[in-house]
């Protein structure tokens, strides 16, 4: 069953349009690459998945068993989490903030939902550590404990591997892959790394300036492609 | 030991003492996100307007904290929209505004009576400020300050660490951001008759960089900061009146003073792990 379903959707900033006419759809479990050049829109892409940016045309329509702040999000680091006091569970913690609408407090079920996540990435170690003092692939587990924490069906993953070592990105993808197939988490991931969106399988949509996909189907099909065999041509420079 | 007491005999100290303590809290507490948001310079350029409205109102004849409370956080609001708008950065837009202000008020003040003790008051503060009314006033402004914060603390956590993600999570990051801004705007129009308005930005910046030297959770900051900030200022409110030098500038120097001891004790600590683990 689709969650997402992306109809002809337009999303422009003042006077640029930065996503033309997208279609596509993100079922139940499934695994959705996007992928382009820079400024092809996809970190905008995300934004307007997430309901932060309105689509300017066409319409993105969410199933009716997915609330909008039940959609797990790992967006890029930013350059204050660097330095910033804080520790791992207070982090995770933040996740369940769509909960607690008017309450001010976490409840208990939070508390237990927190441990739960930790426990799934395998950080229930690091819970009383300071974020800033971890490793960069461990900061991204604490983060996609966080998004665990504001859902079980669906994640949103922004370039999760910049700045990691190809060691620790294998290891992240493979936290990512498992919680795809053994608890069913769709995930919707912007990426650069198209050898690994290739070898991931699932769906591929790579999107092209203002003009909407340029491909968008099986990962299994997508070097044959033309749009394939362009954008990983040109990433072997020949 | 008496004469540690006999401050407590006059009325004007222990004002100063009650909304001294209560404007330190606060503004350690909103600090912490200020200064992780780097929104540091906010608490000056603030403070340089409320100088700038309560010169204004000296010359009108008006009550010079009702008059600066509303054109503080109107400021506020103003500045956190420019920064937001990306056209003139945060800081430049801060600088822009805190001259102009000071400006402003010292014209104002020379045009009406002189650059007289009053103007000097304002500017590096003063425990003879607080009249009754004013200390009435200022405990509401404070009580309201902590309970909001109280309320709003896991939301102003999430949007401190990272924006995106809480707007991602339904929070209104933007209204977050707002009540911010109206909480230290507030805070910082009580404080500065007692602090100055050169000085009171310290109570803003000192205490949540010096919690930063020892602690390293969010809560631990927040809690050390509100320890250090009131154990600052009363250190410095007993040294400014065993030395009569004014309250201000002693609080803010009490202020270096325990940073500079963290510091040390952060340095020694990271050391001692250093050499525990090699």
């Amino acid at each position: 069953m689709a969650l997402i379903t992306c109809r002809d959707v337009s999303l422009r900033y003042e006077n640029t349009v930065a996503v033309g006419h997208v279609s596509f759809t993100v079922s139940e479990g499934e695994r959705l690459y996007i992928v382009g050049e820079n400024g092809s829109g996809k970190s905008t892409l995300l934004l307007g998945l997430l309901g932060l940016m309105q689509p300017f045309a066409g319409e993105i329509a969410y199933s009716e068993d997915l609330r909008r702040d039940e959609i797990g999000f790992l967006p890029q680091q930013t350059p204050v989490q660097r330095d910033f006091p804080a520790a791992v569970r207070e982090v995770v913690l933040s996740g369940c903030l769509g909960r607690c609408g008017m309450r001010p407090f976490y409840s208990a079920a939070d508390r237990k939902r927190c441990q739960e996540s930790m426990r799934r990435l395998g950080i229930e170690a690091l819970a009383r550590r300071s974020f800033r003092e971890l490793s960069g692939g461990q900061q991204q587990r604490v983060l996609l404990a966080r998004a665990l924490c504001a859902t079980t069906k669906l994640l949103l993953l922004d370039e999760p591997a910049t700045g990691l070592d190809p060691i620790v990105t294998a290891e992240l993808y493979a936290a990512v892959d498992e919680l795809n197939r053994r608890d069913r988490v769709a995930v919707v991931m912007v990426s650069h790394d198209i050898a690994a969106a290739v070898r991931g399988g699932g769906q591929i949509l790579q999107l092209d300036s203002h003009q909407g996909a340029a491909y968008y189907g099986p990962a299994a099909d997508y070097p044959a492609s033309a749009a394939g065999k362009k954008l990983m041509g040109g990433f072997r420079h020949d | 030991m008496t004469e540690l007491f006999s401050l407590f005999s006059y009325g004007f100290m222990v004002r100063a003492l009650i909304v001294g303590s209560l404007t330190a809290l606060c503004a350690s507490l909103l600090g912490v996100s200020l200064v992780l948001k780097r929104f540091s310079m906010i608490g000056d350029g603030l403070s340089h307007v409320g100088f700038g409205a309560m010169s204004a109102a000296m010359a009108l004849g008006a009550a010079p904290l009702p008059v600066a409370a509303p054109v503080v956080i109107l400021t506020a609001f103003l500045l956190l929209r420019v920064s937001e708008s990306r056209k003139i950065h945060g800081d430049a837009a801060i600088a822009l505004v805190s001259s102009s202000a000071l400006a402003f008020g010292v014209i104002a003040a020379s045009l009406s009576s002189g650059m007289n003790a009053d103007v000097n008051s304002y500017l590096f503060g003063s425990v003879l400020a607080m009249s009754r009314g004013d200390v009435v006033l200022s405990v509401l402004l404070a009580a309201g300050v902590l309970i909001v914060f109280a309320a709003f603390y896991h939301k102003i956590f999430a949007v401190t660490f990272d924006e995106r993600f809480a707007a991602a999570t339904g929070v209104h990051v933007r209204r977050c951001n707002l009540l911010l801004a109206l909480l230290t705007a507030i805070t910082i129009v009580v404080g500065m008759r007692i602090m100055g308005a050169m000085l009171i930005s310290a109570l803003i910046i000192f205490p949540p960089l010096t919690a930063m030297r020892l602690f390293r959770s969010f809560r631990g900051v927040v809690l050390c900061a509100a320890g250090v900030s009131v154990g600052a200022f009363l250190c410095g409110l007993f040294a400014s009146y065993w030395f009569s030098i004014p309250a201000g500038a002693s609080v803010v120097a009490a202020n270096l003073v325990l940073f500079v001891l963290f510091w040390a004790a952060g340095a020694i600590r990271t050391r001692l792990e250093y050499r525990k683990h090699s």
